[in-house]
């Protein structure tokens, strides 16, 4: 609707948004710098310098954080695209864990080519997401609940199938560990996913691929399918009235279905493009993988925006990436808490985002009497 | 003809015993100026009624007054002392209390500790309920306004929540008491009962100011009156130098006819078949609606009159498809639309203007324009290959803006929910209307709103049968129903009690049939 547009800048909700996350994301280092100086001042300032300036360091840095923030930015899509239906996915961790699975699967057990199992990964995922949605809309039973218990069940199925699964270990293909899955240039080089137009920038970093790529193409999709289809005018009116929308015709329940599996899709595309990079292999795991539920905190900085997904999960990645070279001067344990402090203040600027827009307004208001 | 009160009759001010003034206030919101140079003195001891149509700034006015807007410009004066009214507690301190439209009361919690919420009495922190609850029976017993102190809020009527309102302001000795449109969400007889307690308070030597836009009510009560429109201030008239005619047209700004003006009806083939319609209760147990049968033909307007909770709502969800039917058949044009969705009916025909427009009528936080193709986006006009023609929507939703003059901040790129509600009822009514149904179901179309907005919205479904199509009115008004209907059926208890022509019936014989006390033979409607 930008014909419309005739707000003054400031005023505007986006651009309020903006601001209000920008705010909080200084406030956050500050907290976060104040928390480095009570625990090891003498470290501190090294420690800050490594956690803001590592990621831009060297190309080879800046692809670890495009490399990261790829499944990151996925599972951001999926719970934000959740929410614009009115639905909490917290399943984002299992639908992330069955697409790795199911990517993987078709990566070594099948020996097929990288986008194959890309593909079969947005399946893995959307059947994970069908689950809760379908409780939801046939049950009323709420999908919280049902997601979180997906994600238990998810790990241990894969653990289980995986255990049982020899062609699917590291074991078969050579190597000694049977507690992980095979790696995939011993396995199948073809199912690694290209570095296509990235190789010349980032020469032979080993972590960049095109996943950064198919990522923003997914935002930039998913932005599209919420703004301009009628298919997302549907998922946002039952998002914002279950009443309107059934009075409006629309198929509530059907959507509510719809929803939980293009998200669990996109959480699987997740996994699948986390495990496909190749430098990682899956680890039979006895704890709930963190990826999916980093992911909300991606979706609420962006508030649910997919463009702005993008760049949360950047940001997120970006001070992942900067927190683990803080190593050895400050224990992993401690980056963490001040990694947590920094994305809870920047999710707090959705709560402050009404104060600022009042405060933007209250000081036109006030230039408004002076003239 | 008023007068305007300017500072030159200022002197006179002194001798007029003002207990407030509000003087040339101004409060702007984005793109809107919601008071500009508003002056409103409410005497001691009078019944001062605000009036004005549905976004000409009474409540924004009030609120003022509250302390929960602060004003660009003007000042508030009590018995001629300047005052700031920074919050509701300042405005408490004052003796300013406020009925408010939507009821702020905590529904889990008790009358009595609704009422004195906020300035309990305590002993060493533990809450003194006991004078608290004396001082409330002895108000309740003076003014006749009788309230369970025990009861749970969210159990009791609507009627008595008011009352629990009323008490809350009485309870903390307020002099000056705000209604905001407090008969919009009551019964005839609750209204009646309302008026009563507001004249006894005005015997007692208590203030209040009156919003509302019925302009009955006004000329039963008031002794002033003061009008609002778009805004600004219009005058402010003594009632008893006044009529109707005059304060509506001072409202509006033109003549305003009262009687709905319609040829004879000529009805054609049957629209709507309803056949034993059994639709059950979401509350209760059994079925709200109990074998219902009628028809409306083309070009007629048939209105289902009732005490409120006889199963209307429930009838309705029934034709419409928000609920279930579990037995009978609903026809369209003699297609059984009964097991339909409500898609299938939107496409055999049927307009809805639903009773909630909050709940079903509008996505709130939706924009106007796509408030405007709530009904229709999926239509090829409006979409291609599922993408929706955002330019399509735009022209389309600021024609109807335009054709049904909707009013709001910000054109079609305005939230809903930031509209007031005569426009948002318009908005609907637009929607509904253009989709040029066969059948226009209208419940409640007027409710809350002022006499131009209802005028209008009478024209707009005397003209939707002109065109020959069927209307199914439901009204708890009984003058809307005697003034737009071609027939009348009364509903009690689920069931048809009566068919009646309005021209050759009365308003106390339909109220005997509502009330349960009379029944047509075999009622066959």
């Amino acid at each position: 609707m930008s014909k419309q547009n005739k707000q003054p800048l400031l005023q505007r909700p986006a651009v309020v948004g903006v601001l209000a996350s920008l705010l909080f994301i200084v406030i956050g280092l500050v907290l976060g710098f104040v928390l480095l100086v009570l625990l090891n001042p003498g470290e501190s300032v090294n420690g800050m310098r490594a956690m803001l300036t590592t990621g831009f360091s060297s190309m080879d840095k800046l692809g670890k954080v495009l490399y990261q923030s790829a499944p990151l930015m996925m599972c951001g899509l999926s719970v934000g695209f959740a929410f614009k239906t009115g639905l909490f996915n917290i399943g984002a961790s299992g639908q992330y864990t069955m697409g790795a699975f199911f990517s993987l699967l078709c990566a070594i057990q099948f020996q097929l080519p990288w986008f194959v199992c890309l593909l079969a990964g947005a399946v893995g995922g959307a059947i994970w997401g069908i689950f809760p949605g379908l409780f939801k809309a046939y049950f009323n039973v709420n999908e919280v609940i049902t997601a979180i218990m997906f994600n238990w069940i998810g790990m241990y199925l894969v653990n289980l199938l995986l255990a049982n699964m020899p062609m699917m270990l590291a074991s078969g293909w050579g190597a000694s560990n049977s507690d992980r899955t095979a790696a995939l240039s011993a396995a199948n080089p073809g199912a690694i996913l290209p570095k296509g137009p990235l190789a010349g920038l980032f020469g032979n970093s080993s972590w960049i691929n095109i996943s950064i790529i198919i990522t923003i193409l997914f935002a930039i999709l998913v932005w599209v399918i919420l703004q301009k289809t009628t298919f997302g005018y549907e998922l946002k009116a039952c998002g914002l009235s279950r009443d309107a929308a059934q009075y409006a015709g629309i198929n509530s329940k059907r959507n509510i279905v719809l929803s939980m599996v293009i998200s669990g899709a996109l959480s699987g595309i997740g996994g699948g493009i986390y495990y496909l990079a190749g430098t990682g292999q899956y680890v039979l795991e006895k704890s709930i993988l963190s990826m999916g539920f980093n992911g909300i905190p991606v979706a609420l900085l962006a508030s649910s925006n997919p463009i702005g997904t993008i760049f949360s999960a950047l940001f997120i990645s970006y001070i992942q990436v900067g927190g683990a070279a803080m190593q050895p001067a400050f224990s992993s344990e401690t980056i963490d808490i001040v990694i947590a402090v920094i994305i809870y203040l920047a999710a707090f600027a959705l709560l402050m985002r009404g104060v600022i827009a009042k405060l933007v307004s209250g000081r036109k208001e006030k230039g408004g009497a002076a003239k | 003809m008023y007068k305007r009160y300017t500072l030159e009759r200022g002197v006179q001010r002194l001798a007029d015993n003002y207990v407030i003034e509000m003087l040339h206030i101004t409060k702007e919101f984005p793109g809107i100026k919601a008071n500009d140079d508003i002056t409103l003195q409410l005497r001691k001891g009078e019944i001062h009624a605000l009036l004005g149509e549905n976004g000409a700034g009474k409540s924004t006015l009030m609120s003022v007054l509250f302390g929960l807007y602060q004003p660009e410009k003007g000042t508030i004066r009590k018995n001629g002392k300047e005052v700031k009214i920074n919050n509701p507690n300042d405005a408490n301190a004052l003796g300013i209390g406020m009925v408010h439209q939507h009821f702020k009361l905590v529904e889990c919690f008790t009358v009595l500790d609704n009422i004195i919420l906020g300035v309990e009495d305590t002993k060493h922190g533990f809450l003194q309920k006991e004078a608290a609850r004396k001082k409330v029976m002895a108000l309740s017993e003076k003014y006749g306004l009788k309230v369970d102190p025990d009861a749970l809020v969210s159990d009791i009527s609507v009627g008595m929540q008011q009352r629990v309102e009323i008490l809350k302001m009485l309870y903390r000795d307020n002099e000056i008491l705000i209604f905001d449109e407090p008969t919009a969400v009551l019964t005839p007889q609750e209204i009646d009962e309302l008026m009563e307690i507001m004249r006894g308070f005005k015997a007692e030597g208590k203030s209040i100011l009156f919003i509302t836009h019925k302009l009955n009510e006004i000329m039963a009560v008031s002794d002033r009156c003061t009008v609002l429109r778009k805004g600004k201030y219009i005058g402010t008239v003594d009632i008893k130098d006044t009529t109707k005619e005059e304060l509506s047209k001072m409202m509006v700004g033109r003549n305003v006819q009262f009687a709905v003006e319609k040829k004879p009806c000529e009805p054609g083939k049957p629209i709507l078949e309803v056949e034993n319609l059994v639709v059950p209760s979401k509350v209760h147990k059994n079925n709200a609606v109990r074998g219902v049968s009628f028809n409306v033909r083309a070009g007629e307007i048939v209105c289902i009159a009732g005490i409120d909770g006889n199963g209307q709502s429930e009838l309705i969800y029934g034709i419409t498809g928000l609920e279930k039917p579990t037995g009978g058949t609903i026809k369209i044009e003699g297609k059984d639309i009964t097991n339909a969705t409500i898609r299938e009916r939107s496409k055999a025909g049927m307009s809805h203007i639903p009773e909630d427009r909050h709940k079903h009528g509008l996505v709130l936080d939706y924009t106007l324009a796509d408030n405007m193709v709530l009904q229709r986006y999926w239509q090829p006009e409006f979409q291609n290959h599922g993408f929706i023609k955002q330019d399509a929507v735009m022209d389309y939703a600021e024609r109807l803006i335009a054709q049904y003059d909707v009013r709001s901040g910000q054109g079609p790129a305005t939230i809903a929910r930031s509209m007031s509600g005569g426009n948002q009822q318009k908005a609907i009514i637009a929607r509904e209307v253009d989709k040029e149904p066969e059948l226009l179901v209208a419940v409640q179309p007027t409710r809350g709103l002022d006499v131009g907005a209802i005028e209008y919205i009478h024209k707009q479904i005397v003209a939707e049968r002109d065109k020959g199509r069927a209307v199914l009115l439901v009204s708890l008004e009984l003058d809307e129903v005697m003034n737009l209907s071609d027939r009348i059926l009364v509903i009690y208890e689920g069931e048809l009690v009566g068919e009646f022509d309005p021209r050759k019936t009365t308003v106390e014989e339909l109220g005997l049939y509502m009330a349960g006390a009379r029944k047509q033979g075999e009622a066959k409607a």
